[in-house]
């Protein structure tokens, strides 16, 4: 925890409050706004750490952010966070995936896998089922089983068409088809 | 030089000028009657050759002939504040000015450090150059606000005019576009580079004229508005000049592939988002990117790639060779997938990256790249207490292995003094030093030492540094190195650093060649401040925000300096009588206060 000697009193260990230790909640403030006279360092916390910060058992409190810093212009901070954005709280991540003639449904994190072999082999091991190869002419043709998606737009497409990053960001859940349907798909 | 109404094309040649004085000469018979004539017209056409700035400053001083043919034979004026002297004073000195450049904010208001609308208009320069050169050709602006009238100002009133540029500009849109591309039919330039455009939902690329054009430079990726990409396509097909294209993000890598087939002269590419549009078919052929890229064999220059697909960067492979400039800036990769493209750059020169690639991207970085003179590591996460991904390991890797590195702009969250002592001693020929500790006043991780030593021996051990941004724990002794050793610098920022009043004073009476000083929520006041009453004439300009100054303080300075503009600036809404003065801004001008000044200014 963060010790502030101000004017010599360590004012925070002998604060009376209700709450846990270490569970402080400085002001956010993430949004620049036109200077007001001493707000330009808004975090009460004073100084930061002097590098040791070995000692600490928690996480530390999220320092409020100061205008202007660090020096970055607007646009390159919005570009990188809106990326930051689609591809952490994207469409994909924990999807549905059902299997034709299975009971009940089970969920998948879509990030924990780097690519389609190891989702292709995750999903044969749950479900106990073989998918086999996928060719791009023939799709998963020769196999008794179709991994498909349902992708933004609400269209059914074969699991493997589109890059890697592209299909978990587009991916809303899964369906493994099965049988003559499933054959039908290679065909196409 | 008398203004005529008349627009010229071009401005009164320097040959007629002398053809006609030597015939002169030799009708009369005597040829040492106008001697002063004779030297005028030698010293116009040497002086015409001299194109450096500081030559011509130079040679204007040397006498009032001097001067004066200087002032003729000037084409290029670089103007570095747009408040130091007046487009009035501006035209009456230079008669013949081909090329303005003209710079107004200072740096620190990209940050928003300062409330929008302070200034920098250029609509008064736009009036003025089109009365006095209406064969004005080229046009360079640097953080100032510019109106869609001032774009239909030059379309319409300067009949040859070939090059815009607008860097970190605002104030006009798409509509002003419009009207200024359709207008320019010499147009061989233009470029927007880090600005801010309104989209006034107007095709701006469709107003180009018909026929073949004429450009060479076509830079529009920081326009956040979807293109016409027919139109465009059109454009590119029909301009065989074609050298320079940076795309926006709204421009998907299937288009991009069917520019670039149709212009593989191009040397700078920036690719737009590189990504795949959603509406790609499934059964579609894909483009052969590889070969469109291996066609572009002039290609030295890579940018863009903002919303990429790491799956497409193989794509670049052919290129890599020869390139000397890459821009990862706005690309999220990691270290494996940097390393099959950067390990082909042996060529490369100037390479911007996000700081995704991690220490290990930096050292597969510095195994390849031994001709790199320019380095800038931006961070993902631009917050003071995200996760650092490149650090003091980064640095050290770059320096041993990227001898020549001349600039660097480092971001990171933690740094050691071992490790910017390393660099001072493996790049003796850096230039620009930019290291920024996003903590504020974080001190030497490992050992808990101020950063005091590490600046120290940068500016001790490169001898040639003009440019330097501090950051981290520094003590009054980082200035006091500062100040005993930087006597090339011209640029120094300053953020959340020093003790005293001693430190801003070290630096001010130490460095002679001091421009350009930004500081902000450093702990100087008015005493520091008059210490530098013998140099502020000779700097652009000084800047302090949040520090320790008074009102009181900063008008001793206006007093004592009249040919110095010294603005307080407030916040839009606060009373104007305080004692604080949050922040200062004053620069050296001809004019004195200016007449366009917002409310929330004082001028002292």
């Amino acid at each position: 925890m963060e010790v502030n000697y101000e004017n010599g009193l360590n004012l925070k260990a002998t604060e009376l409050r209700l709450g846990l230790p270490g569970s402080d909640e400085p002001e956010r403030q993430t949004t620049p706004r036109p200077n007001k006279r001493t707000s330009s360092e808004i975090s009460s916390s004073g100084l930061t750490d002097d590098g040791n910060d070995d000692h600490q058992a928690s996480a530390p409190p999220a320092k409020a952010q100061v205008v202007g810093w660090p020096p970055i212009r607007s646009y390159r901070k919005n570009c990188i966070q809106a990326k930051k954005n689609e591809v952490e709280g994207g469409t994909g991540r924990y999807v549905k995936v059902s299997v034709d003639g299975a009971a009940y449904l089970r969920k998948i994190d879509l990030h924990v896998y780097g690519s389609y072999p190891e989702l292709l082999e995750a999903l044969e091991k749950m479900f106990k089922l073989t998918i086999g190869a996928y060719s791009e002419r023939e799709g998963y043709n020769g196999s008794e089983y179709a991994p498909t998606y349902e992708d933004k737009d609400g269209d059914w497409m074969l699991v493997g068409d589109v890059p890697w990053e592209m299909f978990i960001s587009s991916c809303k859940r899964l369906r493994i088809m099965k049988g003559s349907e499933a054959r039908g798909l290679g065909c196409i | 030089m008398s203004e005529d109404d008349e627009r010229q094309q071009s401005p009164p040649s320097d040959l007629d000028f002398v053809s006609t004085k030597a015939r002169n000469c030799n009708a009369t018979g005597s040829g040492s009657a106008y001697p002063d004539q004779v030297l005028n017209n030698v010293l116009e056409n040497v002086l015409h050759f001299l194109t450096s700035k500081r030559d011509r400053n130079a040679a204007s001083l040397v006498c009032k002939s001097w001067y004066r043919v200087e002032a003729l034979t000037r084409s290029e004026l670089l103007i570095g504040n747009c408040y130091a002297v007046s487009p009035a004073r501006v035209t009456a000195r230079f008669a013949r000015v081909r090329a303005l450049h003209l710079k107004g904010k200072p740096r620190f208001a990209d940050f928003n450090l300062m409330p929008p609308d302070w200034g920098a208009h250029f609509n008064p320069w736009a009036l003025a150059m089109a009365k006095a050169y209406p064969w004005l050709e080229k046009v360079h602006l640097k953080r100032m606000s510019v109106t869609d009238d001032d774009l239909v100002t030059l379309a319409e009133l300067f009949l040859g005019f070939k090059e815009l540029s607008l860097v970190c500009c605002d104030g006009f849109g798409t509509g002003g576009l419009a009207i200024f591309v359709n207008k320019c039919r010499q147009l061989k330039v233009l470029d927007l580079i880090d600005s801010e455009v309104t989209d006034d939902d107007t095709d701006w690329i469709s107003c180009f004229p018909e026929g073949e054009s004429h450009l060479e430079s076509l830079i529009f990726d920081c326009v956040e508005c979807h293109v016409n990409f027919e139109a465009l396509e059109r454009l590119v097909a029909r301009s065989p000049s074609l050298k320079k294209l940076r795309l926006n993000r709204y421009v998907s890598i299937e288009q991009l592939y069917r520019l670039m087939i149709r212009a593989p002269q191009l040397t700078h590419l920036g690719t737009g988002s590189f990504s795949p549009s959603e509406i790609a078919g499934q059964g579609d052929q894909e483009p052969d990117y590889v070969n469109a890229f291996a066609a572009c064999k002039s290609l030295v220059c890579l940018s863009g790639f903002r919303e990429i697909i790491p799956d497409y960067l193989p794509a670049i492979y052919p290129v890599c060779a020869n390139l000397t400039s890459l821009n990862f800036s706005y690309a999220n990769i990691t270290a494996e997938q940097l390393k099959p493209i950067i390990s082909k750059c042996h060529k490369l020169e100037v390479f911007w990256v996000l700081d995704s690639i991690c220490d290990e991207g930096l050292q597969a970085v510095a195994v390849t790249c031994k001709e790199l003179r320019e380095l800038r590591v931006f961070p993902v996460d631009a917050r003071e207490d995200s996760d650092g991904l490149v650090s003091d390991v980064g640095l050290r890797a770059i320096s041993e292995g990227c001898r020549k590195l001349q600039s660097i702009l480092y971001f990171c969250q933690q740094m050691t003094n071992a490790a910017v002592i390393a660099m001072s001693k493996n790049c003796p020929d850096l230039v620009v030093f930019r290291l920024c500790i996003m903590g504020r006043r974080r001190a030497d991780h490992v050992t808990g030492e101020p950063m005091d030593d590490g600046f120290g021996a940068i500016v001790m051990n490169c001898k040639k540094l003009t440019r330097l941004a501090v950051s981290g724990l520094l003590t009054d002794k980082a200035f006091d190195y500062i100040g005993r050793h930087g006597k090339l610098i011209r640029t120094l920022s300053v953020a959340f650093a020093g003790d005293s009043d001693i430190g801003l004073k070290y630096v001010l009476e130490g460095c002679p060649q001091l421009q350009k000083l930004e500081i902000r929520d450093s702990p100087f006041g008015d005493a520091a401040l008059r210490s530098g009453l013998h140099h502020y004439y000779n700097m652009r300009f000084l800047w302090m925000s949040s520090c320790s100054l008074t009102r009181h303080g900063c008008q001793e300075i206006a007093h004592a300096m009249p040919h110095l503009v010294v603005e307080v600036i407030r916040s839009a809404d606060e009373e104007e009588m305080d004692t604080a003065a949050e922040i200062l801004y004053m620069y050296r001008s001809l004019e004195g206060p200016r007449t366009d000044v917002p409310k929330f200014v004082t001028i002292l």
